[in-house]
């Protein structure tokens, strides 16, 4: 075989299609979807709603008013970790994925095409979440608090990083779709994961609360004051975080590979 | 071209598809028979790279579709009724699928009109009727101008005027040199749409011939010899025929 024929062989074997092919379908398909603007909106609305209140009930002016009016998040994370479940698990309960696999066989891209897709979105939202809730929970607050401002490295780093946070979620949440793949089942997973975990083994140790994406959040990453038991930076605690995303993604991957479709 | 080779798929004890090989050719519509649970889907899937094999390998154009360079322009399937969003229009789905692979999005316009379903392109796919749905599923199917076309039981549940329309579209798509493998229980549709038969019974082959063939064997009547052919191996033939 000459050095032509070889390399043409080669170029056969190697796929056409590419990351961006992927992505760039995972993007069609999720704007196509009235339930992603329907999510992402409530999600907004529901974490800057709350922001607000939380803005309006603050009256110590000692407390650490950037963690009240980011408590938001708390009930924002579940819509965003919902659509990620959702960005998967509605592709098996509507036998899209055929069509999505016939498309990218190599099923890696798929969740890859995914994860990049729905995890810009997500950050986007995330920080327009965050920052929304900063500005209308801050301009909320009675003239005895003080007024926290972005121009303070703390703040902005809780802003930044709660907003983060949003998107990390739903990651994990395109993870936990992609092993769990039954829509509810999925969501059910998640929801324990986040809430009722903490609530039984958080509770009563705030050492272990240090792994817990929900604790997490609320005392570590919106908080400009440090809290006791959460000595690690929130870099660090975000990074606890992200390696969740991460393993779930993976083992996501894996199965995705493995398993029937 | 079609090409299986001691495909095999076990769930459980059960063994779905036995060391099952077949080639289907270009340039003729070629039916896929056998009775319920016999292996049809899987093994369909199997040659989509959609279930893996347990033993053996499909390969379509030469090597498994896994391996393609751009897949959807290789082969095109039908595998079920409903493979969209039903919140998702036609169009869209067709875009993301035609991204997916670099397919120009003037192809997009093109196979919607092939289907007729310019009208209804903008709808929520969840609105169509099963012949509606079944128009976008074939459309996906063609969306990358494959030469290997694959259709699990194509006119299921369809009116008289939409099994007439499919049976046409594979006869065309055969005659512009494609490999079309089309799987059915309808063997009165098989009979008129077919050129070649494989027949398979318990996932294993009972037979690779013409229809004309098979139909000889039973002095002209194809469905007298499909139910020779499968006698041994369906299961719940028994009941309707000896009971009652």
């Amino acid at each position: 075989m000459t050095a032509t024929a070889l390399q043409q062989t080669r170029a056969a074997e190697r796929p056409g299609y590419r990351l961006r092919h992927a992505a760039r379908m995972e993007w069609i398909k999720l704007r196509s979807l009235r339930s992603t603007t329907w999510i992402l909106a409530a999600g907004l609305v529901v974490t800057i709603a709350l922001g607000t209140v939380a803005g309006l009930n603050t009256s110590d002016p000692k407390g650490d008013v950037t963690s009240n009016v980011l408590s938001g998040v708390i009930f924002g994370q579940l819509l965003l970790g919902v659509l990620g479940v959702l960005v998967m698990s509605s592709e098996y309960s509507s036998g899209t994925i055929r069509a999505t696999l016939a498309a990218i066989p190599r099923r890696p891209l798929v969740l890859a095409g995914k994860a990049v897709v729905f995890g810009t979105v997500a950050l986007v939202a995330g920080e327009v979440a965050t920052f929304g809730s900063f500005l209308a929970g801050t301009a909320a607050l009675r003239s005895s608090v003080p007024q926290p401002s972005l121009s303070d490295p703390a703040v902005l780093r809780a802003v930044v990083l709660t907003g983060a946070y949003l998107a990390l979620i739903a990651l994990i949440g395109l993870g936990i779709g992609a092993i769990v793949r039954h829509s509810a089942a999925a969501v059910t997973t998640l929801v324990g994961g986040l809430f009722v975990l903490p609530l039984v083994i958080g509770a009563g140790s705030h050492t272990v609360g240090q792994f817990m994406p929900e604790l997490i959040v609320g005392n570590s990453l919106a908080a400009v004051r440090p809290v006791k038991d959460f000595g690690m930076s929130p870099w660090l605690e975000l990074g606890i975080v992200a390696l969740y995303a991460v393993v779930l993604l993976g083992v996501g991957r894996a199965l995705l590979v493995r398993r029937d479709a | 071209m079609i090409d299986a080779r001691d495909l095999t798929k076990r769930y459980g004890a059960t063994l779905a598809v036995d060391r099952l090989s077949f080639t289907v050719r270009p340039g003729a519509v070629t039916g896929f028979l056998g009775p319920n649970g016999s292996g049809k889907s899987t093994t369909m899937r199997m040659v989509m790279g959609l279930d893996a094999p347990d033993g053996g390998q499909a390969r379509i154009g030469g090597r498994p579709y896994q391996q393609a360079r751009w897949p959807l322009r290789e082969a095109g399937a039908l595998l079920e009724a409903r493979a969209f969003h039903p919140g998702r229009t036609g169009r869209s789905h067709l875009r993301a699928l035609a991204a997916a692979n670099a397919v120009p999005r003037s192809r997009v316009e093109e196979v919607l009109g092939m289907v007729g379903l310019e009208s209804a392109a903008d709808r929520r796919a969840g609105t169509y009727s099963l012949g509606m749905a079944q128009r976008l599923g074939i459309a996906a199917a063609l969306i990358g101008d494959p030469a290997v076309l694959l259709f699990d039981e194509p006119v299921n549940g369809l009116d008289p005027e939409g099994v007439r329309w499919i049976r046409q579209l594979m006869r065309r798509l055969a005659a512009e040199g494609r490999t079309v493998f089309m799987s059915s229980h309808l063997i009165s549709e098989m009979a008129q749409t077919a050129d070649r038969l494989i027949v398979i019974g318990a996932g294993r082959l009972l037979a690779d011939t013409t229809v004309a063939e098979l139909s000889a064997r039973a002095g002209g009547n194809l469905e007298d010899a499909f139910f020779a052919l499968t006698a041994d191996t369906a299961q719940y033939r028994a009941a309707t025929e000896g009971g009652f």
